[in-house]
């Protein structure tokens, strides 16, 4: 179980318990949390469930694979230094406090 | 006079997402989803991948929970057959009996594979997979199977024939066209795709068909080709395509042609009912003729048309017009192949990358201009090219994707901070 904090661009802060076994992409869409699409439906095709850490929150994230360095390569909204795929953080205690910022645009 | 409803027919995944989308959106009627199978909504793409392969009994295919549809009031109802429309009335008729009023319709009716008709089809052990349930079926008899005959060489059939070969079967594709996935990409990738069969130890049979089954107490045992010869098969599955779910749209009078015809707001020719997903022929500007009416059979479209159907709900007169990238993706032996765009119909393609490797894209175009780009194990340039064919403008022509040097990525990584 993991307390997420997803910020929409708007202003709308949506806190959440999310937990195990999920990711901090299914976590946005069970709880309806709208700036989130992952069509593919979290296979790292799609780059559609991009996100922007809050580097600021203190959890350590799991090291980018190539396959998710590659698909941010095409994200709607510019890749930034803090740019990862949600679909690819998988919820454990360790992601307990993330923050995270959704972009403008996913497609 | 009572509550505004919206009636979603089919559950699958262009029929579920629209129905969360309606609400994500703020519809505030009542929305009733209409599924047939008695499974809460899934995704597809897994049933032909990790579903089938070692380990697939473990493999949760639900879009959302359960309990998603009745916290956010959609009326999910499971195992109800709808049986014709009265477009007049504004009602849906269900094969129960159950008639449900509504203010706007969606059909989201899928597709149903063709089925194969060759003597001996109809034999235990030649199957078709579409629904969970034909995945379950279809992998307790891959289990403890010997010889699996694949016939049709395109996305379902490559992946059914890659799961199987992880349970160790004897694997034979059998394709009548003369490459793999002919209908779907450029003849480079089919090649690729082709050796990778073979290496992975697949019996790759091209312009051949399959002219019998023959069986043994009803229970398939071999499948003759042209030609008379004959290929041991204790399971036979055929991807052979799939056929439109037009059948209630027709009866109630609306425009049919291979697909139940929408406008560019999804709108069939009752503008009370929409159709999406597999089942609508939709005018797209991606691909070979501009604005020509297609078809597409992919998540990314049964997705995308959902949102947009439930935009052209909630705000008809505003919205734009539906004009999403078309893309598709599949995975074999862990290579994954992705599609942005309309390849069909290219009469230039530029390869790019090192195809011996199994790393490479095929840009694909008619005369100059970009049709779309077919990447293996080159997801950067899948990623930023559904990007540019999104974008009414950009540079990429034959002679400028065969300039030496030319690296997506790299110009990407230049083009953006740090």
């Amino acid at each position: 179980m993991a307390k997420i904090t997803y910020r929409h661009p708007r202003g709308t802060v949506t806190v959440v318990d999310v937990p195990a076994p999920n990711t901090v992409m299914r976590g946005a869409k069970l709880n309806d949390i709208d700036g989130i699409e992952a069509q593919c439906g979290g296979s790292a095709q799609c780059g559609t469930c991009h996100v922007y850490v809050d580097e600021d929150c203190g959890v350590v994230l799991p090291e980018m694979h190539e396959v998710e360095d590659d698909v941010l390569y095409g994200t709607a909204s510019p890749r930034r230094a803090n740019s990862r795929l949600s679909c690819q953080l998988p919820v454990s205690d360790a992601l307990d406090g993330l923050v995270v910022d959704l972009p403008q645009a996913q497609s | 006079m009572g509550r505004p409803t919206v009636v979603v027919v089919g559950a699958g995944q262009a029929g579920a997402e629209a129905a969360v989308a309606l609400r994500a959106q703020g519809y505030g009627g009542r929305v009733v989803l209409v599924g047939e199978e008695s499974e809460t909504p899934y995704q597809r793409p897994p049933l032909s991948k990790e579903l089938l392969a070692a380990g697939g009994e473990r493999v949760d295919c639900a879009l959302y929970p359960a309990s998603h549809y009745p916290d956010r009031d959609i009326e999910l109802l499971s195992g109800e057959r709808a049986e014709g429309i009265d477009r007049e009335g504004r009602t849906l008729l269900l094969a129960s009996g159950r008639e449900l009023p509504y203010d706007a319709l969606v059909l989201a009716t899928g597709a149903r594979p063709r089925a194969l008709t060759v003597p001996g089809a109809g034999l235990a052990g030649v199957h078709t997979l579409r629904t969970l349930s034909d995945a379950r079926d279809l992998r307790s008899r891959l289990y403890g199977a010997r010889d699996l005959v694949v016939v049709g060489g395109g996305f379902i059939g490559l992946e059914v024939a890659s799961a199987a070969r992880t349970l160790g079967l004897d694997v034979a594709v059998v394709e009548v066209r003369d490459r793999l996935m002919g209908r779907s990409v450029s003849e480079p990738v089919s090649r690729h795709l082709a050796e990778l069969h073979r290496r992975n130890g697949v019996r790759v049979l091209l312009a051949r068909e399959v002219t019998a089954v023959h069986g043994e107490e009803r229970r398939v045992r071999e499948v003759e080709l042209d030609g008379g010869e004959r290929i041991a098969a204790d399971v036979v599955v055929a991807g052979i395509g799939a056929v439109p779910n037009t059948e209630i749209a027709a009866r109630a009078g609306l425009a049919v042609d291979d697909g139940i015809l929408v406008d560019a707001r999804l709108r069939t020719s009752d503008p009370a009912v929409l159709a999406i997903g597999d089942c609508a022929r939709f005018p797209s500007r991606h691909g070979l003729g501009r604005h020509a009416p297609v078809r597409l059979e992919s998540v990314q479209n049964a997705a995308d048309q959902a949102r947009a159907a439930a935009t052209t709900v909630c705000d008809p007169e505003g919205g734009a017009d539906y004009d999403a990238v078309p893309w598709f993706w599949t995975h074999q032996y862990g290579v994954r192949l992705q599609i942005a765009g309309l390849t069909a119909g290219h009469d230039r393609t530029v390869t790019v990358g090192d195809p011996a490797g199994g790393r490479f894209s095929v840009f694909c175009f008619r005369g100059e201009r970009l049709l779309g780009v077919e990447s293996v194990g080159r997801p950067a340039d899948h990623a930023i090219t559904r990007r540019l064919l999104a974008g009414s403008r950009h540079s990429l022509t034959p002679e400028s994707v065969a300039a030496p040097g030319f690296d997506l990525k790299q110009q990407q990584l230049q083009s953006q901070p740090a």
